[in-house]
């Protein structure tokens, strides 16, 4: 477990947060390489089903993050991200996936820092809980089993 | 097969120094699809843009990744590059390696192995790119000003001037607003009216320019360059090609004792009114509230006098419907409604009164045709107390920001005061003194140095009645906080700025936002202070914050450049990254089931309903339909839509798919 770097995945939106760590960086601001930035036009744009899916291909946390509410610049894209993920969390808890590992937050574009820090922190975080292999092993179970 | 080309910048050392650039080009070569690799030392430099250039003509590329610095950097300048060696640039995408890698890692193998992830997933991507062409809309030269106060006119006549054609809409019976109603204006105490109703009388006669007064706007649909806008015109009670404006029905009007709006209930009006003698148009309304007829059905005196038969008692609201291509909201300020100020005993002291009232009490103009008296009595005050900050400034009450006229209207005041009565002794509790702008700091050391102003440096927490007198009881904070108490004959309130009236609702009708008191907000504070975040409305005065008048007329240039700017074009082109909903050949027409669950969540209204039809005109289906004109390309629809029947051009559901796949399946 020692040598384990966590894989982990953010979705970010263009305005805000993809612009902070692009302030992050001017700052030259260290943090963790583990993550690995997917760009979004606005967290309203995030399909909750793409978190699924990078799980399914083996990622072991998830970041969604975007402008803080009301800063949105398209007026209320990161409300429906808001509300669209407070539906997901209770259901990816209900189906046995660790909300744990995945982080919603809100960078503008002026908080270089602060992600840096939300990277940082998730990181260890998820280097504390482990590799996530649930969700790939629950795909492998067949299905002979299964009650139908 | 793809045939991509990838190119590794090193930015100088700025990521070569923490990044292996050629092995990164070197394992980017193997990808599956990738036709050509090379790394070089400055890719947005002359020679680079020319290599990548070289290399999508030479190696056929159908497909770019440029890994250097933030596409909010370079991909303007990649883009183009690619445009000019014959590719459609949407397939040209950058891939982030300096801010978000080489510049926040250490130079660690797993540095070097991000930046190969990240050109992964970016070659996936543009990989399912697809060539996209910027819309083309079409422009109607037509502008909605929104209010017709100095802000409104000066933006009406510099869209006017540059040869577009104007609608202007005032609520009230005549345009001149908040800056027809002061005596003199600061820095150089000129006559208010004296500079503003030449402009008013410019925008009624300008062919350009068509001005509907006592008019609000209904509604509003549409997009930049293509607005629909409902206009209602309130009932005058009047033909106006009928009036001549003689005054006779004013003068005859038996309703005499109507507090006037214009001379802020310092002074009456008649039920059928105009509100000043310079007001434009001179024409007169008929106020139903308070008119004789309209309230008991008799009297239609104004009827009988009338020489030109123009009086209408039956006339109604009339919607008209105007098409637009912007619209500049100039719909101004109002001041704090003062029963904020129980303590300072607004409304319970006649002798209290707004900087506003002030304003016509020292006008030639006004009720008392200059001379300062007070409200009780009619004496002229001896010994008059001027309060700044009366609500701005005091989170207790809500407002925080500074209402920034106040400072130079008040020591206006002074001087305008002690100009008029010279044995008079003017006292200012103040917290700062703000002046910035040109000559202000001039212009409010003037009133103190040669005037003779009294500033006092401290808030007032009391007024009260005492033998006839005002006692101001403040404080001297320049003296230790020392108590002061001061006996004054009449008491100015420098009320704050406020959003003006309806302000919200005119927000909502026109989808632009608006902060915490309501002000309208801009696209950026910087960048784009005249923009709203609705292409194609702009701003113009204090309806966007408190300002002076020339921050207000400088505003309305600025804003009437961007019109003229919009209008210099017959057609606008804008991005391509849109949603668009998915449409196929029949039987199936489109995998949308019409459930319209995107509608409510668009923020720009560009969902609408699209019927598909057969031969003989019978509805087959209902499906949405995105209005390219209106999209701004948020993909909230997307990530909504239930059966993934809307794709966001840049930002499919494949390619976003595709770069989760790539990013982790090494």
């Amino acid at each position: 477990m020692a040598d384990f770097e966590p894989k982990i995945v953010a979705f970010v939106c263009n305005w805000c947060t993809y612009a902070g760590a692009d302030l992050t960086g001017t700052s030259r601001i260290k943090y963790a390489p583990n993550v690995r930035i997917i760009r979004f036009p606005c967290t309203g744009r995030i399909d909750f089903m793409l978190v699924m899916k990078s799980f399914a291909n083996g990622a072991d946390g998830i970041i969604v993050s975007g402008c803080h509410p009301n800063d949105c610049h398209y007026t209320s894209g990161n409300f429906h991200a808001r509300r669209r993920w407070m539906a997901f969390n209770e259901l990816a808890g209900f189906v046995g996936i660790d909300v744990n590992r995945i982080r919603f937050s809100w960078v503008s574009a002026a908080e270089g820092a602060k992600w840096a820090e939300v990277v940082n922190t998730f990181t260890e975080e998820v280097r504390n809980l482990g590799p996530y292999n649930n969700y790939i092993d629950l795909a492998k179970v067949e299905h002979k089993d299964a009650i139908i | 097969m793809a045939r991509i080309g990838v190119f590794v910048c090193h930015c100088g050392s700025n990521i070569s120094a923490t990044v292996d650039c050629e092995k990164v080009a070197e394992v980017a070569s193997q990808f599956p699809g990738v036709a050509y690799s090379i790394s070089y030392k400055y890719m947005c430099s002359d020679p680079g843009q020319t290599l990548v250039k070289e290399a999508i003509k030479e190696h056929k590329l159908d497909g770019v990744v440029v890994a250097a610095c933030s596409p909010r950097m370079h991909e303007p300048t990649f883009r183009r590059a690619t445009a000019e060696a014959g590719l459609n640039p949407y397939l040209c995408e950058m891939a982030n390696l300096r801010e978000h890698c080489s510049w926040v890692h250490d130079k660690t193998e797993a540095t070097t192995n991000k930046a190969i992830d990240i050109i992964r997933t970016l070659v996936e991507k543009v990989k399912r790119n697809t060539p996209l062409f910027p819309i083309r809309v079409p422009v109607t030269k037509t502008a909605l000003v929104i209010g017709g106060g100095v802000a409104g006119i000066q933006a009406a006549l510099d869209i006017a001037n540059a040869g577009n054609k104007v609608i202007m809409i005032e609520k009230d019976p005549s345009i001149g607003g908040h800056m027809s109603q002061l005596s003199e204006t600061f820095p150089t105490l000129d006559c208010s009216q004296c500079i503003l109703t030449p402009r008013m009388v410019e925008v009624a006669q300008n062919p350009n320019i068509t001005l509907y007064t006592y008019a609000e706007l209904e509604s509003l649909d549409g997009f930049i360059g293509n607005f629909k806008a409902k206009i209602r015109l309130k009932a005058k009670s009047l033909d106006e090609k009928l009036c001549t404006g003689c005054g006779l029905c004013c003068t005859k009007c038996p309703v005499k004792k109507i507090p006037s709006e214009f001379e802020e209930k310092l002074g009456f009006r008649t039920a059928i009114y105009v509100p000043f003698p310079q007001a434009v148009p001179n024409k007169p309304v008929i106020d139903k509230n308070n008119c004789t007829y309209y309230i008991k059905g008799k009297c239609r005196v104004c009827e009988k006098v009338c020489p030109t038969g123009a009086i209408r008692f039956d006339q109604q609201d009339e919607i008209i419907e105007v098409e637009v291509g912007a619209i500049v909201v100039a719909t101004g300020f109002q001041i704090l409604d003062t029963d904020f100020f129980p303590e300072y005993g607004y409304g319970k002291y006649k002798d209290v009164i707004t900087g506003m009232q002030f304003e016509r009490l020292a006008s030639a103009s006004g009720p008392t045709q200059g001379e300062i008296k007070r409200p009780s009595d009619g004496q002229v005050p001896k010994k008059i107390v001027f309060i700044k900050c009366a609500g701005s400034r005091d989170p207790a009450k809500g407002i925080e920001y500074c209402s920034k006229i106040c400072c130079m209207y008040t020591a206006k005041h002074t001087m305008l005061y002690k100009h008029k009565v010279h044995d008079g002794d003017a006292y200012v509790f103040y917290m700062d003194i703000r002046t910035a702008g040109k000559n202000y700091e001039e212009f409010s050391r003037r009133a103190i140095a040669e005037d003779g102003a009294h500033y006092i440096r401290g808030r007032v927490s009391k007024v009260y009645e005492k033998n006839g007198k005002l006692i101001v009881s403040g404080v001297d904070t320049l003296l230790n906080a020392m108590p002061v108490e001061i006996e004054a004959d009449m008491v100015v309130l420098a009320t704050a700025g406020v959003a003006g009236k309806g302000a919200e609702e005119l927000a909502q009708k026109l989808h632009i936002s608006y902060d915490q008191y309501k002000f309208f907000s801009e696209a950026h504070p910087k960048l784009k202070p005249v923009e709203t975040n609705t292409a194609g409305i702009f701003l113009a005065g204090a309806c966007h914050a408190p300002k002076d008048i020339p921050e207000s007329v400088a505003m309305a240039s600025g804003t009437a450049g961007k019109v003229a700017c919009l209008f210099s074009n017959d057609e606008l082109t804008r991005e391509p990254i849109i949603a668009e909903v998915h449409r196929t050949s029949p039987p199936l027409f489109s995998t949308c089931v019409g459930c319209f669950m995107c509608q409510p969540v668009c923020p720009y209204q560009a969902i609408e309903r699209e019927q598909i039809k057969d031969r003989s005109g019978n509805v087959i289906k209902e499906v949405a339909f995105v209005n390219p004109g209106l999209c701004q390309g948020c993909g909230t629809c997307v990530a909504l839509c239930r059966s993934k029947s809307i794709e966001i051009h840049g930002y499919t559901n494949n390619q976003m798919l595709a770069e989760v796949v790539a990013l982790l399946n090494v």
